[in-house]
């Protein structure tokens, strides 16, 4: 499972607006940076398990196929893209209702996720999925230490240690920022899967030469899905099923309060010193 | 019935800091709406644990004790939680966003199918209404938190599904005995109806946890080194500054990845967020993540070489120059003046 985010990280001065808050649209889109150490984590199990294939899952606007191209240029066999607009204004809860049912038709062994997103910062989505699948979880994963018929030994990383643990798959692992980098695009890769299109990218303009291409080759097709597609409680989809609401949003400004000014000479130091003592700021 | 819970998290056989934080949050939002402070713990050996926790307020003190809770593992503890949140049947459930409670609330909330806001740094009551249908809510859990990085701050509300569940991270909020303690009945939790052997099949085969020696979090002066000290040999005049102020010591990411000091004392988004009296940023440009974790501070000195860094703009002082000749004639300073 992956997702596009907003580059939260680096908020240029181009992304802020005049009353010094983020333009969020003004962000540009990226694969979300957890995400592509989870890509790495199923890319290494690949390389492991002979005949397995590593597929991208992520629910967003068209453009959101991006992600998916992205991670063929570094490995994965292909990917689906759940779209539509009965999934906007998604909570977590919603979020992982709409990714599960995706996850009951694809059936894979094991689901690989993202710690956690950087836009709505919350890492919630990967153990909701585990428990709408009934599945057990590991999080925190950091490197994968065996293989088994059935099950994976995994070392997850801790606030002050590690733990090693087994666990039966089919299972979900949420992968850590810890964990090894995700690897770069692969030439060749770039070359084979650039024409990759998603169903209704190929629907927006059938006639051009990408389309057509797309369209001939099956390893090109991004199998895109809305809605009706992965058959849903339609209550628990989008706003309808998300529990909870925004209320209200506020837009941390970062305009400038004025600090009072001292520089390294001796007067400038011993003033300080002198003010923050009489304020009882120092004891 | 429509209590408020608080999941109290054990750390090597001790009540973790975050709980008891949530727990006198806990204590003012029951007090407010006239219900019960409920405290669930699952653990091993948890005789004593009802006195302390009733100091925080606790009225009700929930307890499974049982090897199978020691160390923590997900659904054994998802299983419990369920169970009881479907028997109690509270309003508010309150976590920890530890490693932990950010590993099973999240599963928790999904098989309720209740709503859980992340890292929220304010909780309050307050009502609300439906902007669309006009429904009038009274008394919602106000659940206000930062996203997109700390670029916005979201107020959150759940009306329609129960309990209201919400995280809060370690040091947001403050800890202290209730003005009146809470009468701390125990009441054990009938869980093996609730844990299947289901639940069993993730099997802990190793276990590396060091003891959190450094704390950071409780300091009223923090004095931090970044990445403009230079090497791990100059870090050594942030200890002095701070062993003479009376301070501990933090550090941004840079300088913790740069080897200059132990990842304990980082402060930001991936560190420990702290709010001390005074916070003194020494060679730390201030990037969002780092100042997630200290803008709360009461008062912030810089000092930088770079009058456009960051930090300055969330300063009361900024001191330009070089660090390695400011901090020693600050700790000089202070010495000729405070005495
Ligand atoms: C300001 C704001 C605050 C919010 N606060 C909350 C809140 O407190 N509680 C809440 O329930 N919702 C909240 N939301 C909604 C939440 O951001 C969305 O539901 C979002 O789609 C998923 O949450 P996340 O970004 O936190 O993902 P996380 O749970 O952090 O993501 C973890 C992993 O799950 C996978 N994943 C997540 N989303 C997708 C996807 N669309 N497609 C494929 N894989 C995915 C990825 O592998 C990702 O790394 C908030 C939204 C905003 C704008
Ligand atoms: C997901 C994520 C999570 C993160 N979490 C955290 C976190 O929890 N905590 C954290 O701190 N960071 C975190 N970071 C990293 C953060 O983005 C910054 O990279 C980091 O805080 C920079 O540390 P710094 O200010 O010490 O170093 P730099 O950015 O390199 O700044 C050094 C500063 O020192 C000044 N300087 C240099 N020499 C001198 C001198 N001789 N005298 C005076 N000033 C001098 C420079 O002008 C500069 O401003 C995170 C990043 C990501 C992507």
């Amino acid at each position: 499972m992956a997702k596009q985010v907003p580059d939260t990280r680096n908020v240029g001065k181009d992304a802020m607006t005049p009353e010094g808050t983020v333009n969020r649209a003004a962000l540009p889109a990226i694969f979300n940076p957890e995400d592509l150490n989870a890509l790495e984590a199923a890319l290494r199990l690949k390389d492991r398990v002979e005949g397995s294939t590593v597929h991208i899952l992520t629910m967003g606007p068209q453009r959101a196929a991006d992600i998916i191209r992205d991670a063929m240029f570094r490995g994965a066999d292909g990917g689906y893209l759940l779209s539509g607009r009965e999934f906007a204004g998604s909570d977590t809860l919603a979020t992982s209702y709409a990714l599960s049912c995706a996850l009951k038709k694809i059936a894979p062994d094991v689901i690989f996720a993202g710690r956690q997103a950087i836009d709505g910062d919350t890492a919630q989505v990967g153990p909701q999925v585990a428990e709408k699948l009934g599945l057990p979880q590991v999080t925190y994963a950091e490197e994968i230490v065996e293989v088994k018929e059935k099950s994976l030994v995994i070392k997850r990383r801790l606030e002050h240690g590690t733990e090693v643990v087994e666990c039966p798959i089919p299972a979900v692992v949420t992968v850590n920022a810890s964990a090894a980098e995700c690897r770069p695009r692969n030439a060749k890769r770039v070359m084979k899967y650039k024409f990759a299109l998603a169903g209704s990218e190929i629907a927006a303009a059938p006639e051009s030469p990408a389309a057509q291409r797309a369209a001939a080759k099956e390893y090109l097709q991004i199998v895109e899905w809305a809605a009706a597609d992965v058959n849903p409680d339609p209550e628990q989809l989008g706003l309808t099923g998300s529990p909870t609401k925004v209320k209200k949003i506020e837009n941390v400004v970062f305009a400038a309060k004025e600090a009072k000014k001292f520089t390294a000479a001796d007067e400038d130091i011993n003033s300080l010193m002198v003010e923050l003592i009489a304020s009882h700021t120092l004891g | 019935m429509n209590n408020i819970f608080v999941y109290i998290e054990m750390e090597g056989g001790k009540v973790a800091d975050v709980s008891l934080e949530l727990l006198t949050k806990g204590r003012e939002l029951a007090t407010k709406l006239g219900v019960k402070l409920e405290a669930v713990v699952l653990g091993h050996k948890l005789a004593d644990i009802a006195t302390e926790l009733a100091k925080y307020g606790a009225d009700t003190v929930w307890t499974a004790d049982d090897e199978l809770f020691v160390p923590f593992r997900t659904l054994p503890h998802t299983a419990v939680l369920c169970g009881l949140i479907e028997q109690e049947k509270p309003q508010i459930a309150l976590f920890g966003a530890t490693p932990v409670g950010r590993d099973f609330a999240p599963r928790v909330s999904s098989a309720l199918h209740s709503g859980l806001t992340a890292d929220c740094t304010q909780l309050e009551i307050g009502d609300h209404k439906d902007p669309k249908t006009g429904k009038e809510y009274k008394d919602l859990l106000y659940q206000i938190r930062p996203a997109f990085g700390g670029n916005i701050i979201a107020t959150i509300v759940n009306p329609d599904h129960r309990p209201q569940m919400a995280t809060v991270r370690e040091g947001v909020m403050r800890k202290e005995y209730a003005a009146k303690p809470g009468a701390g009945e125990v009441k054990p939790i009938d869980w093996k109806k609730f844990v299947k052997d289901t639940d069993l099949v993730v099997k802990i085969i190793d276990r590396q946890i060091e003891e959190r020696k450094i704390d950071i979090k409780g300091a009223s002066i923090l004095v931090a080194g970044g990445y403009g000290m230079g090497s791990k040999e100059n870090f050594k005049l942030v200890h002095e500054l701070a062993d003479v102020l009376g301070g501990e010591v933090g550090a941004s990411r840079a300088a913790v990845d740069a080897g200059f000091t132990e990842h304990a004392r980082q402060v930001g988004q991936t560190g420990v967020t702290v709010r001390p009296k005074l916070y003194i940023a020494c060679g730390i440009s201030g990037q969002i993540q780092h100042t997630a974790g200290m803008d709360q501070s009461s008062m912030v000195i810089s000092i930088n070489n770079d009058p456009e860094a960051p930090i300055n703009k969330i300063a009361d002082y900024a001191i330009l120059g070089d660090v390695n000749e400011i901090i020693p004639k600050m700790i000089k300073y202070y010495k000729q003046n405070s005495k």
